[in-house]
């Protein structure tokens, strides 16, 4: 299914404004199972470049699921399997062949619980990058900069980069987590829930920077908090019990969409 | 809505809401009917029980305010329950305004103080009060019952009044040009029609809320329209 059939089906929203926009990831048909329990029923959904995507939807709904493939989290654990079509750029990323190393690379993750690695802030940066890039040391202090500055963190943390990065309050620790995402230079950030353990004004802080990363990336946000969703994102996909319902722009969802269970989920009907 | 929301008091909230504008819209009606009987039955005593009670309306839209906006503060509404709380706060307006319009009819019935025109003359402010009381009726069950189907009759039907507001502009342009005498009475009963002309425009703007709050959308179609007084304002004049 072309991306404009997708947005004209009765799953995609007629009024989505797909055209003009690239599609950086799509979804084709995604059915995944853990074990014998298919978690993910054919599933479709685009994900646009430098836009950013909310996915919605109970717990188990198969949000966190869909996430985990876009980078093939699941193949760290066994009797999990994926069958469908998963591109990002045209590449398919469920290929055997695919290199795991280099896709999540290009794919970053940031999860619910900030997860700052036991190491000075200055290496929680730096050890992501080693991995994969040999740069001079003034290129590395360089990178490592510019990573804190765009997850907003320099200035906290400036002058004491020695510090133990599990030395920072929750919020500038999930922060620290995004830095070191961005400091790979990624192509498509996930979020997990980032804000769920943090207090509102950190929870504003990562939500202003959501909307700054998204010029330069593609970005996916799985989000318990409907108003959060409703204030980051430029489309929305509504899942429910594996399958996807409705995936249209946020702005219509949140004020006319056109399934009724997209509507008695947001409005608190049912979930 | 047939589903009830998980929190309870999101529920109450939306359903008091209704009420008070439901009750505000039965007062407007009444306002609206008192107000033009009393030019008929020339009740100076009933126009101004009339002007006195608008003042519950204005009440009971700032009551709506403040509850849409603590609505809108607690619960953070969205979709369906977003548009039920805009829609109130556009149908407190507009109910509003059609008070006030009473309000100026029963304002001029007590100005004039006794002078009054012939009956027939009135007949064409009834009629036309008839049409509004109905389009006004019809309009407050489509929110009741939040029925698009009756809502868009509504939108529809004010063609009708505005083509009897143009005749009463007509009839009463030529009274007043047959003695200068008739002119006072004449252009309190033309404002009085025009007063009720502008009514049915707030009906027609409360099917268009209506309408809002069930489909999420404006409505397409192009309305007709019948009121030609300003076209009719021009031809007579350049009779003259």
């Amino acid at each position: 299914m072309s991306i404009a059939e997708y947005a004209n089906s009765a799953a995609g929203n007629p009024s989505a404004k797909a055209e003009g926009l690239a599609e950086k990831i799509s979804v084709r048909n995604l059915d995944f199972f853990y074990g014998d329990h298919r978690a993910l029923k054919s599933v479709t959904v685009p994900l646009y470049q430098g836009r950013v995507t909310a996915f919605i939807g109970p717990s188990g709904c198969g949000k966190s699921t869909l996430l985990r493939v876009l980078n093939r989290m699941y193949d760290l654990y066994p009797n999990q399997r994926a069958t469908g079509l998963v591109t990002l750029d045209d590449e398919d990323i469920l290929s055997p062949s695919q290199d795991l190393n280099l896709l999540r690379a290009k794919v970053g993750m940031v999860f619910q619980k900030p997860t700052p690695f036991p190491m000075t802030i200055y290496e929680n940066i730096a050890f992501g990058i080693r991995l994969y890039e040999k740069l001079s040391k003034p290129e590395l202090d360089d990178r490592v900069r510019v990573s804190l500055e765009r997850a907003a963190l320099w200035n906290e943390v400036k002058d004491k980069l020695g510090a133990s990065g599990l030395s920072l309050s929750g919020g500038q620790q999930q922060r620290l987590c995004i830095a070191r995402t961005v400091a790979v230079k990624p192509e498509v950030i996930l979020f997990d829930e980032p804000c769920s353990a943090l207090d509102p004004i950190s929870t504003a802080k990562i939500e202003e920077l959501i909307s700054e990363l998204k010029d330069d990336y593609t970005i996916a946000i799985v989000t318990h908090n409907m108003q959060q969703a409703a204030r980051v994102s430029d489309f929305t996909a509504f899942m429910y019990l594996g399958e996807m319902i409705e995936f249209g722009e946020t702005s219509t969802i949140f004020t006319a969409p056109n399934d009724r269970r997209t509507h008695d989920y947001i409005t608190g009907r049912f979930g | 809505m047939t589903e009830h929301h998980t929190v309870k008091a999101f529920d109450s909230d939306l359903q008091e809401l209704a009420r008070m504008v439901a009750e505000m819209g039965g007062l407007a009606e009444k306002q609206v009917a008192d107000a033009v009987d009393a030019l008929a039955r020339r009740d100076t005593a009933l126009a101004q029980r009339v002007a006195a009670a608008d003042t519950q309306i204005d009440t009971l839209q700032r009551e709506i305010e403040e509850k849409s906006v603590l609505t809108i503060a607690r619960r953070q509404p969205v979709a369906s329950d977003l548009r039920e709380v805009v829609g109130a706060l556009r149908l407190a307006n507009d109910l509003e305004r059609i008070g006030d319009l009473a309000k100026n009819i029963a304002k001029r019935v007590i100005a004039l103080n006794g002078e009054f025109p012939p009956p027939k003359l009135i007949r064409g402010v009834e009629h036309m009060t008839d049409l509004l009381l109905g389009q006004l009726k019809a309009v407050l069950n489509a929110y009741a019952r939040r029925s698009v189907a009756e809502a868009m009759a509504v939108w529809r039907g004010d063609e009708e009044i505005d083509a009897v507001c143009t005749s009463v502009f007509r009839e009463l342009l030529t009274y007043m040009m047959e003695d200068p005498r008739n002119i006072t009475f004449c252009i309190h009963l033309l404002f009085c029609a025009k007063n009720i002309e502008r009514m049915g425009d707030h009906a027609t703007n409360i099917a268009e809320t209506v309408h809002y709050i069930i489909e999420g959308k404006p409505i397409a179609d192009q309305r007709p329209k019948g009121d030609t007084t300003t076209l009719a304002a021009l031809r007579k004049a350049g009779e003259v």
